[in-house]
């Protein structure tokens, strides 16, 4: 069983392992990250939907970009952080780890639905086909169905510690998609296009389109942080119930 | 402001069902959701608060 840390210890590494003190610095950080998600979204749709210029190629389709490519970005982002921490708790039994895992699978496999979604209503005007099964498309797929895997897997299983080490193998072996959706541009010939931008080789795209993608992935990445503490928070007073720190909290409120 | 009108802005030149769909689709999933995490945190703090009698 965890102890709370006596309030006199300092910061360290492990700090916020510790459910209770996460469970209070998420607290106060969730309203200033949905106040920073916020101002990144109307910013970043003003400039992509208001001010970017249209696409000499692709007319004013393109600017799905804006929505499609941040939500790839954290699909895969997001997968990669949950396997690491599925497979710390597993390996060090830190139950909190366990927690960000399962708080972050809802939000990952959201964002791969999205992805999805936007990359269907782009495929139909510029490939005039709503799905193929190419490999960027079809690894994405994999992606969410690996999310949802994970969260049947961890939901069907009573035991806490049994379904954290069971999430924790299904993650681990699932994370080799995420390098096979990355180069998968690269290794086959897809419909879907290789990177706009690197950051070896500069980017092909205009410098207002670039900031818009840019503002628009921070504040996918806010939301991400806000959405999953406020979820992380809910799954540690699910599981610590009975503790002393949380009968202390909720009984002085 | 790139646009002229407020017609061409809903029309995006042609796409508009496919750039409105994307977006909306974004706005409706992420409104969603944090409305069930903070949901499920509110139940949670109410078991935890009533000595976890169901």
């Amino acid at each position: 069983m965890f102890k709370t840390p006596a309030r006199a210890r300092g910061l360290t590494w492990f700090t916020y392992a510790a459910p209770s003190r996460f469970y209070g610095m998420a607290g106060k950080a969730i309203p200033w990250l949905w106040a920073l998600c916020a101002v990144l979204t109307v910013v970043g749709l003003v400039i992509g939907f208001g001010i970017a210029p249209t696409d000499f190629q692709q007319g004013d389709s393109y600017r799905i970009i804006f929505i499609h490519v941040p939500a790839a970005w954290m699909s895969m982002v997001i997968y990669a952080v949950m396997a690491f921490f599925a497979v710390l708790g597993w390996a060090f039994h830190t139950r909190m780890s366990s927690m960000y895992a399962r708080a972050l699978a809802p939000t990952g496999a959201l964002f791969t639905l999205l992805a999805l979604w936007t990359g269907s209503l782009w495929g139909k005007p510029t490939w005039g086909t709503w799905w193929v099964w190419d490999a960027r498309i079809t690894t994405e797929f994999i992606l969410l169905l690996l999310y949802l895997g994970y969260l049947a897997l961890t939901e069907a299983i009573d035991d806490e510690r049994r379904a954290a080490n069971a999430g924790a193998l299904l993650a681990l072996v699932g994370a080799v998609n995420l390098p096979v959706i990355r180069y998968s541009v690269v290794w086959w010939n897809t419909l879907h296009q290789g990177s706009s931008i690197s950051v070896s080789g500069g980017n092909k795209m205009a410098a207002t389109m670039l900031v818009a993608m840019l503002i628009m992935t921070l504040a996918f990445w806010a939301y991400s942080f806000a959405v999953v503490f406020t979820r992380a928070r809910a799954i540690v007073l699910e599981n610590e119930r009975d503790t002393e720190w949380v009968r202390a909290m909720t009984s002085a409120s | 402001m790139y646009w002229n009108t407020f017609n061409d802005f809903v029309h995006m030149g042609g796409y508009g069902l496919y750039v409105w769909g994307s977006t909306g689709m974004a706005l409706v999933l992420m409104l969603i959701e944090p409305i069930l995490a903070a949901r499920r945190h509110r139940r949670a703090l109410a078991q935890a608060t009533n000595g976890g009698n169901e």
